[in-house]
């Protein structure tokens, strides 16, 4: 009996806490809302009217789900790249390039091999697209560990070198015939399955969500997620009990790669089947506030990519229906960043995880 | 002071208290900490308003009043961190805020100075007014503190611990000091949690516990024992118990260890130590004398020349994490820096260094065991009391006594070989100190080794088989604790040779 009581107490205390975290971001999104509602009124137009042609449009029927969803997944790809590297304390803003270099790597593999089985070839495209994004992340990791260099300024520099390499490379040694910046279309063996015709949605949404899974368990129940959070939480500390933060950064940082590459692989292999120069709108930075906006949290990801999803896909059906221009949608989008990933993002960065010696 | 009760939210800071200081009296105010003296003083210096209760000072009663009026009322505090500006002379620092002017103007350097001398001889402070502060030792800088006080007309001078920045000779000159200003008929009020200390200075001693004044009495009519029971209610022992030294064979040997400490300076000049099994060694010195710098070394925090060797094995190139693995335990001296993490849960802190060995990990030491944790966790809590409403609370929601048991807990139970444990009581209570020590003494009988570092001389002495000093990154004498006596380690500490 005493057993089933402190259960109980545990879970209502977990509940609570959880409840604690939640609230907030709620609050703020609401918020957001309604600061986007005074913006509509303010432009003439009427908030009630344009936010339930959005909702209509992202949620109302099969085809604005699955739009929704499209949008979401490369987003909850790169949302969860800058989760993991921010749980070791690292800043990885460099999701936008390790997705550009995975995406290109992933349409090499999918356009070279010819006659192999769907089962082997497309999981080769998918690795090929993690390596490539992992080395893109182990090479600021290096940076860093060796040379102390930023992974700021790295990450940062390393988005233009993957944007003008892969647009070399489709501009010049890949390039299909025709004027189009792209390459030549993947092998069909290649290709992930499209799950909710005639929609664009493939089953990169399902790779993207086992992703959020994966990660919450290696954080919560690996010894190495362990050491991770110990080095993003207190640097000091798991330096003291033996735990080596270089290596522990440096697998974080690859790891981080890995995933934002993979959404590029998702893009290629799902969406648009080749390798389109300029085809990322800029999911890298979309990930950064969608990993804020959920709180840093796996979960709490894929419901802001949701969220972001929705406002682009309920935002161009509204755009159609109501005659409100795009650009205030990204208005709206913009004032969730700005009251809930800003906030956040002070708190990040106030904490000294930063600062670290190299003894 | 009639009747003074302060809450805060949750807490009855200040119950009810009754406090009477006389003139030309030094009155010792003893409490754990929490006990509601610094909230008591606060109020005396306008710091704080109190919910309840009267204020006299000099016979007449002060009502709602801010330090300010307090200084001119005739009080005057010393703080525990000292407010003074570095490169201001001792002169201009104790003249700041009331300047002597001519015409209204200029400062007046002349008198400024003369001033300074003037009342630094009356107090016989021994005091240069033209010296810069940040040449000065700390006991000095305490003085300076003391003449600003007593240069704005304090009669009633506020001493929030004033020894624990200082070494025991400096400590001499401070009661030295305070003896010939209560002669000039000033009132000390000293603030304290070391009984040894209000038992040498003080005529009278308030104790408080919980909020409450326990009892007043007169230092000659008490004892350390009879202290302690007021402050902790309940019987302290304060000389733990100890059996005899039974050291065995050598554990941790230091040959000409060497390092440098963060701004490049040496801090270790040659380093040679051993600890036995079964043995305390005490490393008595002032801080920042290479103690932290020689506890990075050994933990392979810190690069260093010269050797370690832990059971005969060279461990000199070895990771932190091996270093631990192989038998070193670590009680820090900085909780936050380096032994909790405060996001962590209590578990979590629990396995910190054992994450990746068994029984904690599974699966050729790559995944969690939630179980053994939860397992090791409970039985942590019950031997070590840890006072927390589960194991997945964050630490940072709990005391800091319970904190240093989780990190006991933690380093104790790795069954080390040797313990380093760094001021492992600074900052907790009577009750946890002793407790602290208990464990300590424990561990040793159980035959590990413990390396003692200790700003706190009498932790020092009580616990210590053997005793160290270190002076400057060198051992400059190492003698068994009873050969060697109070006043030769405050000489050796102070850099002093002895014969």
């Amino acid at each position: 009996m005493i057993d089933v009581e402190q259960k109980v107490k545990q879970f209502l205390y977990r509940f609570g806490t959880e409840l604690q975290r939640v609230l907030p971001q709620t609050i703020a999104i609401l918020t957001a809302f309604l600061a986007g509602a005074i913006v509509l009124l303010a432009t003439g137009y009427s908030p009630l009217k344009v936010y339930s042609a959005m909702i209509k449009g992202a949620f109302g029927d099969m085809f604005g789900i699955g739009q929704t969803l499209t949008q979401a997944s490369p987003m909850i790809f790169t949302a969860l790249a800058f989760l993991f590297a921010s749980k070791c304390g690292l800043f990885n803003i460099g999701a936008e390039g390790q997705l550009l270099v995975g995406a290109f790597a992933t349409a090499l593999v999918g356009i070279s091999f010819h006659g192999l089985p769907a089962f082997i070839h497309t999981p080769m495209a998918l690795l090929a697209g993690a390596l490539a994004g992992g080395l893109w992340g182990f090479i600021p990791a290096i940076l860093k560990t060796r040379f102390r260099a930023h992974e700021v300024i790295t990450t940062m520099m390393l988005n233009y070198i993957a944007l003008y390499l892969t647009g070399y490379m489709v501009n010049y040694p890949f390039k299909a015939p025709g004027w189009v910046s792209q390459t030549v279309p993947i092998e069909q063996s290649a290709e992930l399955p499209r799950i909710l015709q005639p929609t664009q949605l493939s089953a990169s949404i399902v790779i993207s969500v086992f992703m959020a899974g994966i990660l919450q368990y290696i954080l919560r129940k690996t010894t190495f997620g362990y050491q991770v959070r110990a080095v993003g939480l207190k640097l000091s500390v798991a330096e003291g009990s033996g735990i080596n933060i270089k290596r522990t950064m440096v697998l974080s940082l690859v790891l981080s790669g890995a995933i934002a590459g993979l959404g590029g692989s998702g893009e290629v292999l799902g969406v648009h089947r080749r390798f389109i120069e300029g085809f990322s709108p800029g999911y890298g930075w979309d990930g950064l506030a969608v990993a804020l906006v959920g709180g840093l949290n796996p979960i709490g990801v894929l419901l802001a990519a949701v969220l972001f999803g929705a406002i682009r896909s309920g935002g161009m059906v509204m755009t159609r229906t109501t005659g409100v221009p795009l650009d205030l949608i990204y208005v709206l989008q913009s004032l969730v960043i700005f009251f809930v990933a800003v906030p956040m993002l002070a708190r990040f960065l106030k904490r000294d995880r930063f600062k670290w010696r190299i003894s | 002071m009639e009747g003074i009760t302060k809450n805060f939210p949750g807490v009855i800071a200040n119950d009810n208290i009754d406090f009477a200081v006389e003139e030309a009296e030094i009155h010792g105010l003893l409490g754990e900490n929490g006990a509601g003296k610094t909230v008591l003083m606060s109020i005396l210096y306008g710091l704080l308003h109190p919910d309840a209760g009267k204020i006299f000072i000099k016979g007449k009663e002060a009502e709602n009043y801010s330090p300010a009026q307090a200084i001119k009322l005739g009080l005057g505090m010393v703080h525990q961190s000292f407010m003074l500006i570095p490169s201001f002379t001792v002169a201009e620092n104790i003249i700041l805020g009331i300047e002597p002017t001519k015409s209204k103007l200029l400062l007046n350097r002349d008198r400024m100075v003369n001033d300074v001398k003037e009342i630094s001889d009356r107090y016989r402070l021994n005091v240069d007014p033209k010296a810069r502060v940040d040449t000065l030792p700390v006991g000095v800088q305490q003085r300076i503190e003391i003449l600003k006080a007593l240069y704005r007309g304090a009669d009633v001078l506020i001493m929030d611990e004033p020894t624990s920045v200082l070494i025991p000779s400096e400590v001499e000159e401070l009661f030295k000091a305070l003896l010939a200003l209560k002669k000039q008929g000033k009132t000390v009020i000293f603030i304290s949690h070391k009984l040894k200390e209000v038992l040498a200075i003080c005529d009278r001693v308030t104790v408080l516990r919980r909020g409450s004044v326990v009892g007043t009495v007169r230092a000659c009519d008490t004892d350390m024992e009879k202290l302690a029971m007021m402050m902790v209610g309940r019987k302290v022992v304060l000389t733990i118990e100890k059996r005899g030294t039974m050291a065995g064979k050598v554990v941790l040997k230091l040959d000409n260890l060497r390092a440098f400490n963060d701004r490049g300076l040496p801090a270790l000049r040659g380093i040679d130590l051993e600890i036995c099994e079964s043995e305390i060694l005490g490393i008595a010195g002032v801080e920042g004398n290479g103690q932290t710098e020689l506890v990075e070394v050994l933990m392979g925090l810190r690069k260093a020349e010269g050797k370690v060797f832990l059971d005969n094995n060279d461990i000199s190139e070895m990771s932190t994490g091996k270093r631990i693995e192989g038998g070193i335990a670590n009680v820090p001296e900085d909780r936050q820096k380096r032994g909790l993490i405060e996001d962590f849960s209590v578990s979590e802190n629990l396995i910190l260094g054992s994450q990746s060995m068994p029984p904690f990990a599974k699966w050729s030491r790559t995944i969690l065991d939630g179980k053994q944790i939860s397992a090791f966790s409970r039985d942590s809590i019950k031997g070590f009391s840890i006072k927390t409403p589960s194991e997945d609370t964050p630490v940072r929601h709990l005391s800091g006594g319970t904190q240093q048991r989780v990190v006991l807990a933690r380093e104790f139970r790795r069954k080390p070989k040797l313990i380093i444990a760094s001021q492992p009581t600074r900052g907790l209570d009577v009750g946890a100190t002793e407790y602290v020590r208990k464990r300590l003494v424990e561990m040793r009988d159980q035959g590990c080794a413990i390396l003692l570092i200790s700003a706190d001389l009498d932790e020092i002495q009580v616990l210590s088989d053997k005793i160290a000093v270190i002076y400057e990154g060198r051992i400059v004498a190492t003698k068994p604790v009873e050969e060697i006596k109070e006043k030769e380690l405050g000489l050796l500490m102070g850099g002093g040779k002895h014969d």
